[in-house]
């Protein structure tokens, strides 16, 4: 397997400012510049200007909503009542902790499957490696199917359980793969040393396999992580009972299908909080996590990626 | 350490990429991995010894993908039944005691016009990802590419990474703000005296509405692939180029699509092997406002007939139709990749 490695270093350089030109380059022109700057300018907008409406909507007071008709794009009185009565425990309290629980624990449960998993086949000549590479590669070529699995899932008694949002979908071959090639990447030398050093391999994996394989472990716990976060559909399918949704399926409820938070009709009918400000504080709290979490990991994402075959 | 008391060969750090020799005295299971000196003298129960800690760390996601990967294959059983969820709350139970009625399912399924409805949708969507979406991640890539300000470069794919890890409940959310009968659009529009939009219930364009949902989501994530590809060229060969009088266009041209055109061709192969699975979730989330004949695919299909409509023979005959038609696509998508000389997902 190969993965994907910075090319040679071009212009080093950091800040706002543009390196230096090589001598060969022609100038930039005026509106060459002038069109890329306004093209990539729209696109980041196009995704900027949605999030902005949405969390400005969210801190407006109904004054300010009713004002501005509907969405407000610019923040004028602003307030926190939605996520004080949203927080104040009930339906979205409830579902957000309900949400955190499970990514938490999903992605500690993922990342600990996924890294024994990788460095166990991080060995070419190990004992069955071939045979159990084969039987994690070929998942990726086929499913058996949504309703056998929800057949199985329904059998096994994880019906109303939050093991179904975690376990069917609890690791993926894919994050293995990219774990394993790197663990194969680190110097066999340093492992034999500690080997002859008298380390066993639970100490080699967690003393020197894990500590020069942050990058990738960081990008791949941000995979499972809001592939849990964003998850819905195992909840829509396994839990029966509304009191344990995750938050994404409040969300549909909520902001979807128009429905009232349980609880905070009333206030928003007659009282100082706004059905729509709730709605937009609802999603605010469903981006948030991964908008702050994410740009941290952002410079390691292109070591999550896979390219090109996997060694056997 | 009893168990690492086996010693390694030295050549194992090496990886030789060559076919294994044929060694008669192998102690070890038939598996051809690279060969390597010692390999054929270390007997079965000794390598045992050596790698049975590796061997444990790789059990429980054996057995996750055993039980929740492979265990439901033999699910599909109910394919070819008429089954009854109403027999027993075990689903193992039901599948025992419902009658067989043997390729009933698959010939209600062909006589079906909802199914082919459905297949015509996936197909429709999945080429309309193919013209609309696959292009732009590979634009804005050159675009980034071209931006020579560090801080400018980070900022914009901070920003256009982001909605990659929006779930898609968000997604449809945030394009309901937008473009939706009450959204900022639809409100801009009233202020002065037009009609709101009706974009998000327009069964008509309902395909485009996904595409263009796709595209907000995942087309700045695709850009990281061709972003590394695009590192990966020697600045000497734009010199070069710029040497023998190339332009900016022609250095494009002639230096850097040439280093894009293996990943272009191997995405776009990958994307053909998955051609029936597209924009599962973003449907289910939006068929009620647009109903299944404008958007109804086979995912979709399978999932109201089985879980709604609780048909499950039915469902699980045209998810086994899909699953194996997939599979075809997939193993021979990967073909074509191998005989392209591209590494698709495994190579032998």
């Amino acid at each position: 397997m190969t993965t994907v490695t910075d090319g040679p270093a071009t212009r080093r350089a950091r800040g706002w400012a543009a390196p230096p030109r090589p001598v060969w380059e022609e100038a930039p022109t005026r509106a060459g510049l002038a069109g890329k700057g306004v093209v990539l300018a729209l696109a980041c907008l196009a995704v900027v200007l949605p999030l902005w409406i949405v969390i400005v909507t969210s801190l407006s007071t109904r004054k300010a909503i009713d004002e501005a008709g509907g969405l407000v794009m610019v923040p004028g009185d602003l307030t926190l009542i939605a996520y004080q009565e949203l927080l104040s425990g009930g339906q979205v309290t409830r579902a957000a902790l309900v949400s955190i629980g499970v990514t938490l624990a999903g992605t500690l449960f993922s990342m600990t499957v996924s890294v024994f998993c990788a460095y166990g086949l991080s060995r070419t000549d190990s004992l069955g490696h071939r045979w159990i590479l084969m039987t994690l590669l070929a998942t990726m070529f086929f499913s058996a199917g949504l309703i056998p699995t929800y057949l199985l899932v329904q059998t096994l008694g994880l019906t109303d359980s939050y093991l179904a949002l975690i376990l069917p979908s609890a690791i993926s071959v894919f994050n293995i793969l990219v774990l394993r090639g790197f663990f194969m990447n680190i110097s066999q030398e340093l492992v034999d040393s500690a080997r002859i050093d008298g380390a066993g391999e639970f100490r080699i994996l967690w003393q020197i396999v894990m500590p020069l394989s942050r990058a990738v472990i960081a990008v791949i716990t941000l995979f499972y992580a809001v592939g849990y976060w964003s998850a819905w559909f195992n909840a829509s399918l396994y839990l029966n009972d509304q009191d344990m949704l995750p938050l994404q399926n409040v969300m549909i409820q909520l902001v979807q299908k128009q429905e009232a938070p349980v609880g905070l009709g009333q206030a928003i009918k007659t009282g100082e909080l706004s059905g729509l400000a709730v709605q937009m504080a609802v999603m605010v709290m469903a981006l948030l996590p991964v908008a702050v979490l994410s740009p941290f990991v952002q410079k390691h994402f292109k070591k999550g990626m896979l390219t090109g075959a996997v060694k056997g | 350490m009893s168990h690492s008391t086996v010693p390694r060969s030295e050549t194992e750090a090496t990886k030789p990429a060559g076919k294994p020799a044929a060694s008669p005295d192998t102690a070890g299971p038939p598996d051809d991995a690279p060969q390597r000196a010692g390999r054929g003298t270390l007997s079965l129960r000794l390598r045992y010894r050596r790698d049975r800690v590796l061997l444990l760390m790789t059990l429980p996601a054996v057995a996750l993908v055993l039980v929740f990967n492979y265990l439901p294959i033999l699910g599909n059983v109910v394919a070819f039944q008429d089954y009854d969820p109403y027999i027993s709350d075990n689903g193992v139970v039901s599948m025992l005691n419902s009658p067989m009625v043997g390729l009933e399912n698959f010939r209600r399924i062909v006589e079906d016009s909802a199914f082919w409805n459905a297949l015509k949708n996936t197909l429709v969507l999945f080429f309309l990802q193919l013209v609309l979406f696959f292009p732009i991640p590979i634009l804005l890539a050159l675009l980034i590419n071209s931006v020579v300000r560090p801080r400018v470069r980070a900022v914009a794919q901070a920003v256009l990474y982001l909605p990659h890890f929006f779930s898609w409940v968000l997604v449809v959310a945030v394009f309901q703000q937008m473009f939706g009968g009450a959204g900022i659009f639809s409100q801009l529009l009233r202020e002065n005296g037009h009609d709101g939009l009706g974009v998000m219930t327009n069964p008509d364009t309902f395909m485009f509405l996904l595409t263009a949902q796709s595209v907000w989501k995942d087309a700045g994530w695709g850009i990281i692939v061709f972003l590394a590809a695009l590192a990966s060229v020697s600045p000497d060969l734009y010199e070069a180029a710029a040497m023998d009088g190339a332009g900016r266009w022609r250095r494009m041209w002639h230096v850097t699509l040439p280093a894009l055109r293996p990943v272009i061709a191997l995405l776009l192969v990958l994307r053909v092997g998955d051609a029936l699975t597209v924009g599962f979730e973003q449907i289910l989330l939006q068929r009620d406002a647009v109903g299944p004949g404008a958007s109804e695919v086979l995912d979709t299909f399978v999932w109201w007939n089985g879980v709604r409509n609780q048909d499950f023979g039915y469902a699980a005959a045209a998810g086994l139709i899909k699953g194996v038609v997939s599979l075809g696509l997939v193993l021979a998508a990967n073909k074509v990749a191998h005989l392209m000389g591209e590494q698709g997902v495994y190579k032998k």
